[in-house]
């Protein structure tokens, strides 16, 4: 008998190419799971990835989908979202392909409220490339490209993308599959832009060489002890959140869509309301 | 707000004949990035897009417009971006995406000067070997403003004939001077659409090459649930590693392009047939050409005119039957003198080619082309 989630994995081609214990197949589990809660029909989907371990999650969705250049994710929706409204567009992406090569289309299409889901897997580094500093990487870190410690303070991509205009923000991690799911399915009934980050274990570069820890068992527990919840923190001095995940929900409103508001301005020359 | 009317002659700048053009075509999606001396093109498309039933959005940067176009084309649209020489630089990264993953766009690039609107063509070989990887490219060269309106409705039915992106290289020259031109009726132009699946999505293999080596194209939301990728892909999209396979995907990206350059070569000729000296030129350096070539047929030169509205794939033999009889080749140019070896390289055997630079952001005029005609005599 085969998992009932398998139908929506693109040609059913299991194993997957991440390491093993990698964050990635979860997220991907994740996915499946809020697609099949939701029954989306996944000919209307299009996944979008673009360099990285994450990214590689779209090519395994039984949907369209798109591998595209690095960094480049919400340029591509933007021009399909404005092509073809009704399409689901679902981007998986990286820290590094996000925040970093990718911050413009980022913070952009946040501002525009665009009608998509991202997933953000956060592993804190460049785990494809072999452990590089990336903007998510905390003080003091030592990687690859920070051998003597990282001496740069680390982006809150949730903040960031809250103060750019995102209309749903969440953060959970790897640890918490269930408000995983639940966050996917908010992203996809959520109309706007939808933003969720996954705090994710690397136990092939991070978790080995920036935290010493090489078991993703343990590496998953790192994630669990060092979650917060908002609330939490909200009653916590800002010290000891020092090497925290804040996880919850940061953001959940309704503002028009890029979309919504171009069907507007269409109905307006339409009727000939020109200046 | 103003609309333009078909089949009379009228003036109109040359930024706006593009977006007709492209209108005319059937663009129906456009991004863009503000940058001189391309804006109306912008401007004009944000206030034409939503009448024509299409859409239009400037982007954060370069990079966002060209990787929109893609997206839309992706969903079905024929889509354009457009922009000049240092915002062209960013879209290769794009442009290398869709020559890989065969998406038909269009992108205009209006050459300019570094850092300065002078006018330039000193793009020609950015235009065909910017982007990365093994591939051919289809670049037009218009030289007026009805040929802006031309090349760009024809940019659009080759994108769609060959799943490519293809480039408009528009000038500065041409790109702000508005001239008398026509747009066609309706029944005059003949739009090339992307061939469409014909069979289940079981059996389609969106990478499979028909006889023109063009796969047929699905778009997002129907049935085919087709993956893009750049990698290496076999012909179902499976990204794979096969070095053969590999060898044969970019040898079909390739092949299906340069082996119609014959085909695709769009170019004008005067009083070739006897011509002893021939003046090989493209964009709006062929303004003066023509009209030196004339000059120097009344002083009775045997002189020759191969204008060219493509410059890639290389129309060889349109080259080499121009010069037939050509003991002399002049390769006027508006740069350091580029296309000039690409001249050289074709019928350089047959005949001396003298490269002809101008690099102060200004034409050759006739008499400068003329008293180069005489001396070549």
């Amino acid at each position: 008998m085969e998992h009932p989630n398998l139908k929506y994995v693109r040609g059913k081609r299991l194993p997957h190419m991440f390491c093993s214990g990698c964050g990635c197949g979860q997220i991907l589990n994740c996915l499946l799971f809020a697609i099949d809660e939701l029954k989306l029909d996944t000919s209307q989907m299009v996944a979008i990835g673009g360099v990285g371990c994450s990214s590689r999650i779209a090519a395994y969705l039984d949907t369209y989908a798109v591998h595209g250049i690095h960094g480049r994710n919400l340029a591509y929706a933007t021009g399909i979202k404005l092509a073809k409204s009704e399409l689901k567009v679902v981007v998986l992406t990286g820290d590094g392909d996000c925040v970093a090569i990718g911050g413009n289309h980022l913070i952009h299409a946040a501002r525009r409220n665009l009608d998509v889901v991202v997933i953000m897997a956060n592993n804190g580094s460049y785990a494809m490339t072999g452990g590089q500093m990336a903007p998510t990487t905390a003080t003091g870190l030592y990687t690859t490209t920070t051998p003597r410690g990282n001496i740069e303070r680390p982006f809150d991509v949730c903040r960031l993308v809250e103060t750019a205009g995102g209309t749903y923000v969440a953060r959970w991690t790897t640890a918490h599959p269930a408000a995983l799911i639940r966050a996917i399915k908010k992203g996809f009934t959520h109309r706007g832009f939808s933003f969720i980050e996954v705090v994710c274990q690397c136990p092939t570069i991070f978790g080995r060489y920036a935290l010493g820890i090489l078991d993703p068992v343990k590496n998953l527990e790192y994630l669990q002890e060092h979650s917060v919840t908002k609330e939490q923190a909200s009653k916590t001095p800002p010290e000891e959140l020092a090497d925290k995940i804040i996880i919850g929900e940061f953001v959940d409103k309704q503002l028009p869509t890029l979309e919504d508001s171009y069907l507007q301005l269409e109905k307006s020359v339409a009727r000939g309301e020109e200046q | 707000m103003k609309t333009f009317r078909t089949s009379e002659l009228q003036f109109m700048l040359g930024n706006v004949a593009v977006v007709e053009g492209a209108i005319a075509a059937g663009c129906r999606f456009f991004a863009g990035y503000p940058i001189t001396p391309a804006n109306e093109i912008s401007e004009w498309m944000a206030k034409r897009m939503p009448e024509a039933g299409g859409r239009f959005i400037q982007m954060e940067d370069e990079l966002g417009s060209i990787y929109a176009v893609c997206g839309a084309s992706l969903a079905g649209k024929k889509s354009m971006t457009a922009t000049a020489s240092a915002g062209y630089n960013y879209m290769q990264e794009g442009i290398e995406y869709a020559v890989a993953a065969e998406i038909p766009i269009v992108i205009v690039d209006v050459m300019r000067q570094r850092g300065e609107n002078f006018p330039t063509q000193s793009d020609v070989m950015q235009a065909r070997y910017g982007a990365a990887g093994d591939h051919e490219m289809i670049v037009l060269t218009p030289s007026s403003v009805q040929e802006l309106f031309d090349l760009t409705f024809e940019a659009f039915n080759l994108a769609e004939r060959f799943r490519n992106p293809v480039i408009v290289l528009s000038e500065a020259t041409i790109s702000l001077m508005r001239e008398a031109m026509r747009i066609p009726l309706p029944e005059e132009l003949k739009v090339v659409n992307r061939k469409k699946p014909v069979v289940p999505p079981e059996e389609f293999m969106p990478f499979r090459g028909e006889d023109d080596l063009v796969p047929r194209m699905s778009e997002f939301g129907d049935q085919y649930k087709v993956l893009y990728t750049h990698n290496p892909h076999d012909e179902w999209g499976r990204i794979a590693w096969s070095p053969k396979m590999y060898e044969d995907l970019y040898n079909r990206i390739e092949k299906k392009i340069s082996s119609k350059a014959n085909e695709i070569a769009i170019f004008e000729t005067a009083f070739t047939d006897d011509a002893k000296i021939v003046v090989v030129a493209y964009g709006s350096e062929t303004r003066g050409s023509i009209e030196a070539v004339r000059m120097a047929r009344e002083e009775g030169i045997k002189a020759g005119m191969l204008k060219l509205k493509n410059i890639w794939p290389v129309p060889e033999k349109v080259m080499r039957d121009a010069t037939r009889v050509a003991e002399k080749v002049l390769v006027p140019e508006m740069n350091t003198g580029r296309y000039f070896h690409v001249v050289k390289e074709v019928v350089g055997c047959d005949a001396q080619v003298i490269s002809l630079p101008k690099n102060q952001g200004r034409i050759h005029s006739p008499e400068e082309i003329l008293e180069e005609i005489r001396r070549a005599k």
